[in-house]
C-alpha cells in the first residue's frame, strides 16, 4: 500500500512505500561498495530498518568491463522490519554494460534501471557480450530504462576543479548517488560529512566529490528524469543508539567483549583466507583493548597456537574457511580430549576443496557435528544474521570458558560481508562470565579433570599457579587425576562423560522460539544465514492466512530442550538449508521423525521468493509430496 | 588491566627452592631401559633448580613420539599435544605468558616430517622457547620405520632394501630458518649435555639443540662412532667459542680454511700450528653455515657444540611492544565496552 503526495519543492508526485531494495553495479573500480554504504548509512540514519550485501568479483582485478569484474551493493530499506537485502531490485544503477549483463535478471518487472551511457561503447558491449546495445534495443522494455551519460554529466560539473581526467572519471559514483538521494528522498549530508572527513586534507578531491554529488540530485530534479520520487519512512526500532555491523566484525567484537567479560586477554590466532580474514585484520585494530593477533604459518598452527594460550589461560580463538577448516581437525580433537576452552569460527563458503571461495553455502555442518576422528563431541552455534554474529560469538565465548569445551561458530559469508543495524547494548546486557580458573591447593593434590557436579567442567590450573603443577594431553586418562590409562572402563567413562558435559549444556541456553501459531499444517525449520529469506517467506504465508510456523536454530549441537515438543505440534516439518540435507539427517536420526526438505546448493543465498512458493506448492501437493519424500 | 592471569599466578616469588626431587612425578617413566631419553631427562631435572626460575612458571610441551612422553616424566607444567605440533602449541603459549620459561620436547620424525613447517617458522620468529630435538635417527614410537634423519640406505622396518631418500642436517636447517641459537649434543657425554641445556637455557630467542639420542631398540648404536671413547675423540669436534678448531685423541689435529674451504691439518708434522686453524666465532653465522656443512661429511670429525648464538628481537616481545604502545595511545586510555562498541560518525540513535 502507498499514498501519494506532492513535494511542494520538486512539484513530482512522491510514493510512500512499505521497502524498497535498491542495486548500485559497475567495475570493482567504480567506487560501487562506497556509494552503496552510503546510501546505507543514509537509509538508517532516517530510521529505516536496512540489510545491505556487498558482492565483490572473486579475481582481485578482473579485466575492466568484464561480466566478472563487476562489484555491486544491494540494500533494502523500509519502514518495518526487513531480515534480507532483498530478492528483486526496484532500482538498478548500472554503471556499464556488463553491470546491468550481471544484474539485469535480479531486476523487478517494472523496475528503474539508470544506466550510464558512455558505460556501453562498442566495446562495453563486446566484453559485456551482448551483440547490440540493450539500451536500444527493446530487450529491455519490461524495466524503466534511463540513460544518463554519468561520465559526461561529472565531467561538466567539474569543469571548474583543476583535476585529473582520471580523478573527475572516478567521482562519477557520486553522480549517480545524488540522483538516487534525490530519487528515494534521502539526504545528501550525511555523506558530506563523511566526505569531509575522509578528504580533510585534500580540499580539491574534497569540493569535487560534493560538486558531483549535488549535481546528480540537481540533475535528476531539472532533467525532469524522474516523473515520481519515493519515500520511505522510518520503521518502528527498539529505542537505542545503532551503528552498522557486518557478520565478521560482529565476531571479532564478540570475542573481544567475551575477553572484557572474562578479565582473560584474547589471543587469536588466524591464517588468511576468503572469506574470514576479515575477522584477523579486524581484530589487528584492538590491540589497545590487549588482543595478541598471530598469523601463523598455516591453520594448523593457528589452531595449535591458540590451544596453547588456551593452556596458558588466555582466552583464545581462530577462525578459518571450509579448507582450513579440514586441517584444523585433529588439533579440535585434541581441545575436546584437552577439554580446553577454544572459540573456532568457520566462515562457511562453498565446497568441496576450493570450492567457489566467496560464495555462500551451509555445507560444514556435517563437518563441525562429527569431522573428527573418534567420538569427539563439542559446541555448535550458529547466528542468524550479519549483527547476530557479535551476540554468538560472544555466547561460545560465555560457554567455553564456562565449560571447559571448544565451541564451533559456523558463519557463513552471506552474513560475513552482509551488514545489519546493530542496536549498541549496554554494559549490564552482557553477562559476566566467569572462567574456570583455580588457585586452590585441595588436599591430596591437584585433579585437572576433577569435574564440577553441575556443569561437569574440570577447573583450569594455568601455568604459573604455584603447587598445581599437573600434565594433560591427547591420551587417553584414568578420570579425575587425568593420569594416563589406556584402562577400558577408564576409557568408557571418559567418552562417557565428555559427551554428557556438551549434553548438559542444552539446559544453559535459550529454547528456541517459534515464530507463529504453536499448532498447524507446516513447521519450517532453518538454522544459520538464511534466517533472514525464510523468516520473510513464512511472515508472508501468514499473513495470507495460512498455517505455517517457523524455528531457526542457533544452536546445533545440543540442539535447544524444546525442539522436539514444537516439533510435535505440526503436520509437516520442512527443513531449509543451503545444502544437500545436513540438518535434516541429523533431525531425522535425533527425533525419528518423518520430514521434508528444501534444499539449494548453488552458492547463493535463498530468495524470499522462492521459500514462499516452495511453501506455495507444499501447502496445495502436500500427500504427493509426502509420498515423494 | 583486564588481566585476571596477572592476579592468580605466582608473578615470580612463590618456588623458588626446588630441588631434583621435587621435579619427580608420580608416573612410572616407561622408556626402554637403556633408553637415550632418561640421560636427557635427568639433566634436564637436574638444570631446572638452578636457572631461577620458579617451578610452577615452567611448562614442557610436547608433540608425539616416545620422546615426547618427556613432559609426563617432570613435575612441572605439561601438555603433550600432536604429532609435529608442539612448536606451534608452544608458540601461542609463550605470546599468551611471556613470562614462562617454555620448553619443547620433539623427536626427529615430530619436528623435521610432520612438524617441519612450524619449526622452521619458530626459529624465523625467534619466539624464546628451547627446543629439544631428540635425535635418533628413527621413529621410536611407530617402531622403526625411517626418518628425515636415518641415513640414505639404512635399512629400517619401511625401507628393508635400503632408506632412498637423503637426510636433513637438523643444524643447517635451523640455520637456514634464522635460528639464533643452534647448538648440537650427545646423550651419551652428560658433561657436554648438561652444558648445552644450560646455554639453551640461557639464551633469550629460540634456542635449538640437536640432541644424539641412541635408541636402543630401533637404532642401537647410530652414534657409537661419537660416542664411545676409542672413536669419540677423533670423530667428535667441539666447538668453543674463541677456541681453534681442534680434535684428536692427542689434540694433534685441527680445521683450517683454504679460502672458503675447509680442510683437516695435521698438528703433528709441524706444518700447521694452532694459529693455522679457524678460532671458533659462534656469533659469525657464515662460519657457523660452513662448519655445520661438514655434518655428513665423512672426511671430517662430527662437528658438536654451539654453533650460533645471536641477538635478535623475539616474536613475543614484539607483539607485547605493538600491545603496550597501542594502550599508550589515547585510545588506549579507554577499554570499556562501549568503547569498544563505537563507531565514530557511524552511529545513530532511535528515541
Ligand atoms: C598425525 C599422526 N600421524 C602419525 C602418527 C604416528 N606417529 C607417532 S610418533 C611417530 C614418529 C615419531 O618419531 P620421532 O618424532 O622421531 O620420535 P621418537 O619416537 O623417535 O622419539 C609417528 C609417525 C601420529 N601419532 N599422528
Ligand atoms: S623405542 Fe627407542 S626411542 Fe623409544 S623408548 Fe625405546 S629406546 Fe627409546
Ligand atoms: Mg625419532
Amino acid at each position: 500500500m502507498f499514498f501519494i503526495t506532492v513535494s511542494a519543492f520538486t512539484m513530482k508526485p512522491t510514493y510512500n512505500l512499505d521497502h524498497a531494495v535498491i542495486r548500485f553495479a559497475g567495475d570493482s573500480g567504480d567506487g560501487i561498495q562506497i556509494i552503496g554504504s552510503q546510501f546505507a548509512s543514509a537509509s538508517a540514519l532516517l530510521g529505516n530498518d536496512i540489510r545491505s550485501l556487498p558482492d565483490f568479483p572473486a579475481e582481485i582485478r578482473a579485466p575492466e568491463g568484464s561480466v566478472g569484474g563487476v562489484s555491486s551493493f544491494q540494500v533494502q530499506f523500509g519502514n518495518s522490519a526487513v531480515y534480507t537485502p532483498g530478492d528483486k531490485c526496484d532500482a538498478l544503477v548500472a554503471m556499464n554494460a556488463a553491470a546491468l549483463k550481471a544484474c539485469v535478471n535480479d531486476v523487478a518487472e517494472g523496475g528503474i534501471i539508470i544506466a550510464n551511457t558512455a558505460g556501453f561503447s562498442e566495446k562495453n558491449l563486446r566484453l559485456a557480450g551482448y551483440a547490440q546495445n540493450p539500451l536500444e534495443d527493446k530487450s529491455l522494455a519490461k524495466f524503466n530504462i534511463f540513460p544518463v551519460n554519468i561520465s559526461q554529466m561529472t565531467a561538466h560539473a567539474l569543469a571548474d576543479h583543476k583535476l585529473s581526467t582520471r580523478e573527475t572519471e572516478r567521482a562519477k559514483n557520486f553522480f549517480a548517488l545524488g540522483m538516487m538521494y534525490w530519487l528515494y528522498n534521502r539526504t545528501i549530508e550525511p555523506t558530506a560529512e563523511w566526505l569531509r572527513k575522509k578528504f580533510s586534507g585534500q580540499p580539491e578531491i574534497l569540493n569535487a566529490n560534493i560538486e558531483v554529488l549535488c549535481s546528480g540530485w540537481d540533475y535528476a530534479v531539472n532533467a525532469e528524469l524522474f516523473p515520481v520520487r519515493y519515500q520511505v519512512s522510518a520503521a518502528p526500532l527498539p529505542v537505542g543508539k545503532y551503528r552498522s555491523l557486518t557478520g565478521n566484525v560482529g565476531i571479532a567484537l564478540g570475542l573481544i567483549a567475551g575477553s572484557i567479560k572474562s578479565g582473560l586477554p584474547l589471543f587469536f590466532g588466524g591464517y588468511p583466507i576468503t572469506p574470514a580474514s576479515d575477522i584477523l585484520q579486524t581484530l589487528t585494530a584492538y590491540k589497545h583493548f590487549g588482543v595478541k593477533v598471530f598469523q601463523a604459518e598455516d591453520e594448523i598452527a593457528a589452531i595449535a597456537s591458540a590451544l596453547g594460550a588456551s593452556f596458558g589461560g588466555n582466552l583464545a580463538a581462530t577462525a578459518t574457511s571450509g579448507p582450513g577448516m579440514s586441517l584444523k581437525t585433529e588439533a579440535l580433537g585434541l581441545a575436546v580430549m584437552a577439554e580446553l576452552p577454544l572459540v573456532v569460527v568457520n566462515v562457511q563458503r562453498s565446497g568441496p576443496s576450493t570450492g567457489m571461495p566467496t560464495k555462500t553455502e551451509q555445507s560444514d555442518l556435517f563437518q563441525a557435528l562429527y569431522g573428527r576422528h573418534g567420538e569427539a563431541p563439542l559446541v555448535v552455534l550458529a547466528p542468524a544474521t550479519p549483527a547476530e554474529c557479535f551476540a554468538i560469538a560472544f555466547e561460545a565465548v560465555r560457554i567455553a570458558l564456562k565449560y571447559m569445551t571448544p565451541v564451533i561458530i559456523l558463519s557463513d559469508a552471506y552474513l560475513a560481508n552482509g551488514a545489519e543495524p546493530w542496536r549498541i547494548p549496554g554494559d549490564d546486557e552482557l553477562p559476566d562470565i566467569e572462567p574456570r580458573l583455580t588457585t586452590e591447593v585441595p588436599e591430596g593434590g591437584f585433579k585437572p579433570y576433577l569435574r564440577n557436579p553441575e556443569t561437569l567442567a574440570r577447573a583450569w590450573a594455568v601455568p604459573g599457579t604455584p603447587s598445581l603443577e599437573h600434565r594433560i594431553g591427547g591420551l587417553e586418562k584414568q578420570g579425575a587425576t587425568g593420569g594416563v590409562s589406556h584402562n577400558p572402563e577408564h576409557h568408557a567413562a571418559m567418552v562417557k562423560a565428555r559427551a554428557a558435559k556438551i549434553a548438559g549444556i542444552a539446559d544453559d541456553m535459550p529454547s528456541a522460539e517459534l515464530c507463529g501459531a504453536d499448532s498447524g499444517e507446516i513447521l519450517v525449520i532453518s538454522w544459520g544465514g538464511t534466517f533472514g529469506a525464510v523468516r520473510t517467506a513464512v511472515e508472508s504465508l501468514q499473513k495470507q492466512g495460512e498455517s505455517v510456523a517457523h524455528v531457526h536454530l542457533r544452536a546445533l549441537h545440543p540442539f535447544p530442550r524444546n525442539l522436539a515438543a514444537l516439533m510435535q505440534g505440526f503436520e509437516h516439518i520442512v527443513v531449509a538449508e543451503l545444502n544437500s540435507g545436513q540438518l535434516v539427517a541429523v533431525l531425522r536420526g535425533e527425533f525419528a521423525q518423518n520430514i521434508f526438505q528444501y534444499n539449494k546448493v548453488s552458492g547463493q543465498p535463498f530468495t524470499a521468493d522462492e521459500i514462499t512458493v516452495f511453501l506455495h506448492r507444499f501447502l496445495a501437493q502436500k500427500p504427493v509430496m509426502r509420498n515423494a519424500a | 588491566m583486564n588481566n585476571l592471569i596477572d592476579s592468580i599466578t605466582s608473578n615470580g616469588t612463590a618456588e623458588h627452592n626446588f630441588t631434583v626431587k621435587d621435579l619427580r612425578p608420580a608416573a612410572d617413566v616407561r622408556w626402554c631401559a637403556g633408553c637415550g631419553d632418561y640421560s636427557v631427562l635427568s639433566q634436564v631435572q637436574k638444570l631446572l633448580p638452578e636457572l631461577g626460575v620458579e617451578r610452577e612458571n615452567i611448562a614442557f610441551v610436547s608433540g608425539i613420539g616416545c620422546s615426547s612422553r618427556f613432559p609426563y616424566y617432570i613435575e612441572t607444567y605439561g601438555f603433550h599435544t600432536i604429532h609435529g605440533r608442539a612448536a606451534a602449541v608452544a608458540t601461542g603459549l609463550k605470546v599468551a605468558r611471556p613470562e614462562l620459561s617454555v620448553w619443547v620436547i620433539t623427536g626427529d620424525g615430530d619436528a623435521l616430517s610432520i612438524g617441519g613447517n612450524h619449526t622452521i617458522h619458530l626459529l624465523r620468529r625467534n619466539v624464546d622457547v628451547n627446543v629439544l630435538l631428540f635425535n635418533n635417527q628413527i621413529y621410536g614410537l611407530t617402531k622403526g620405520q625411517y626418518s628425515p634423519t636415518s641415513q640414505h640406505g639404512q635399512v629400517t622396518k619401511s625401507s628393508p632394501t635400503g632408506m632412498p631418500d637423503y637426510p636433513f642436517n637438523p643444524v643447517s636447517l635451523a640455520l637456514g630458518a634464522g635460528g639464533t641459537f643452534v647448538a648440537r649434543t650427545l646423550d651419551r657425554d652428560l658433561k657436554h649435555l648438561g652444558a648445552m641445556l644450560r646455554r639453551a637455557a640461557d639464551h633469550k630467542g629460540t634456542s635449538f639443540l640437536e640432541i644424539y639420542q641412541n635408541c636402543v631398540v630401533f637404532n642401537d648404536g647410530a652414534f657409537d662412532e661419537f660416542t664411545d671413547k676409542a672413536t669419540k675423540p677423533e670423530r667428535v669436534l667441539f666447538l668453543e667459542h674463541g677456541q681453534p678448531l681442534i680434535f684428536g685423541a692427542n689434540k694433534d689435529k685441527g680445521i683450517r680454511l683454504d679460502g672458503l674451504k675447509p680442510e683437516v691439518v695435521s698438528l703433528a708434522s709441524g706444518e700447521y700450528s694452532a694459529e693455522d686453524l679457524v678460532i671458533y666465532d659462534e656469533h659469525d653465522p657464515t662460519l657457523a653455515f660452513l662448519i655445520a656443512n661438514l655434518t655428513y661429511n665423512p672426511d671430517f670429525p662430527r662437528p658438536v657444540g654451539v654453533f650460533l648464538n645471536v641477538d635478535r628481537p623475539c616474536y613475543e616481545d614484539e607483539i607485547t611492544a605493538q600491545i603496550d604502545a597501542a594502550k599508550s595511545t589515547p585510545k588506549g586510555s579507554n577499554t570499556s565496552l562501549q568503547a569498544l562498541f563505537a563507531s565514530p560518525g557511524h552511529e545513530w540513535s532511535i528515541a
